[in-house]
């Protein structure tokens, strides 16, 4: 229990997987126009890294118990994929308000480095079920928590008079820096 | 006749893709590998390498299927395409060398979802013939490594203060750490997105200057 605390902490401070670790910096940079759309692409994110690390974790030891490991990618790749599907279709069916909030951003989510990062990394480390599942959502809030400073960052910055070269993309990443030197600051919390 | 098509297509393809279109410093796209890996020039090489070879092969099987490939399934499949040769690549490094498979860590298995794999699957492969896909792939691959090299010579020089793990600087060069950690990465991106975004907008000036402008 001690370790899945201390591993949840870490994935989402020390090792935050857009400024530590570079993990869906395509959605870092382009849905953090506006704080309601990264709010949403947040939790969209969060909730689609939590399902497939378990989904994931499931079907691990299945292929490892008939050994096709060089499958993993694939399987992985491809649970992913119909996963975020089926969470579309369902959302349409049952949750259309939500779906139309929500729907956008996730068909963009099964090329977000951050789902199959999880999915690996927790079968390379050998976590236990506990500590996938605390690395899982550790990963899924470090996103959220970086995509809502940027948004809520980038929406200030809108009032500013910044230079024409300097617009868009190269100041977001500006920003990221010191980001990442703020959550470099958590070096060492939570092992 | 035959020869004069072939330069062409690698003047317009090739170069164009290296340096003018160039993915990741022009359009932003696959961003994460590059930062991620660009700590030192030999990370970037194999980087490079493994992102082409998947590249140039998903494409060109991509460009041969584009016919057979149903409309509805096509990013499955090309997912589907991407990923066994990721998965190729994967063991082959592997089996090369175990410090660059530690040191490039889980990115080598997400190149499977790097966007400019799919992004090149889906824009160029599935409606382009195969030798032209093969040429602007291999274009898109270089330059590719060529924008990893960007980012990892500075960062490698800077932060250890050497160059395929050579030492190249004077005695009491005090190395900036910070170009090592992901701090070094969010540093150095900017400032080449900066310096090319002034360079087209002087070329761009001068063009409108003697009349015709082009942007």
């Amino acid at each position: 229990m001690g370790s899945s605390i201390s591993i949840f902490i870490s994935s989402v401070l020390v090792n935050n997987p857009l400024v530590m670790l570079f993990l869906g910096l395509c959605s870092f940079i382009g849905v953090t126009k506006k704080f309601s759309e990264a709010f949403c692409m947040g939790v969209a994110v969060t909730i689609v890294t939590f399902l497939s690390q378990q989904v994931t974790f499931a079907l691990n030891s299945p292929l490892v118990y008939f050994g096709i490991e060089y499958l993993r990618l694939l399987v992985f790749i491809a649970v992913i994929a119909s996963l975020v599907q089926i969470i579309d279709i369902v959302m349409k069916k049952f949750m259309p308000a939500m779906h139309k909030l929500f729907g956008i951003f996730l068909a963009l989510i099964t090329t977000n480095c951050l789902v199959l990062y999880v999915a690996i990394v927790q079968v390379s480390k050998a976590y236990t079920y506990m500590e996938s599942t605390a690395f899982g959502l550790g990963t899924g809030c470090g996103y959220l928590l970086m995509m809502v400073i940027m948004a809520g960052i980038r929406e200030q910055l809108e009032l500013s008079n910044s230079p024409v070269i300097v617009k868009g993309t190269p100041l977001v990443l500006m920003i990221a820096c010191f980001l990442s030197l703020m959550m470099q600051g958590f070096y060492g919390v939570g092992g | 006749m035959q020869e004069e098509k072939t330069r062409i297509t690698w003047n317009h393809t090739f170069f164009a893709e290296v340096v003018d279109r160039n993915w990741v410093l022009v359009l932003t796209i696959g961003l994460c590998p590059a930062l991620a890996v660009s700590t030192s020039v030999v990370n970037c090489i194999s980087m490079g390498a493994a992102a082409t070879f998947c590249l140039v092969c998903s494409s060109v099987l991509i460009s041969i299927l584009r016919k057979q490939i149903p409309n509805d399934v096509r990013i499955t499949a090309f997912i589907v395409i991407i990923g066994t040769f990721v998965t190729i690549v994967d063991y082959s490094i592997q089996a090369i060398s175990l410090n660059i498979y530690n040191a490039l860590g889980a990115f080598i298995s997400l190149i499977v979802v790097n966007c400019i794999l799919l992004a090149h699957a889906e824009a160029y492969a599935s409606k382009n013939s195969v030798m032209a896909t093969a040429v602007n792939a291999f274009g898109t691959g270089v330059g590719f490594t060529f924008a990893l090299l960007l980012l990892g010579v500075p960062r490698e020089i800077l932060g250890s203060g050497t160059i395929f793990g050579y030492n190249i600087v004077w005695e009491g060069f005090q190395t900036w750490l910070v170009m090592q950690t992901p701090v070094g990465g969010f540093f150095t991106m900017p400032l080449w997105i900066v310096l090319i975004n002034w360079l087209r907008r002087n070329k761009s000036s001068a063009n409108c200057g003697e009349g015709g402008c082009h942007g």
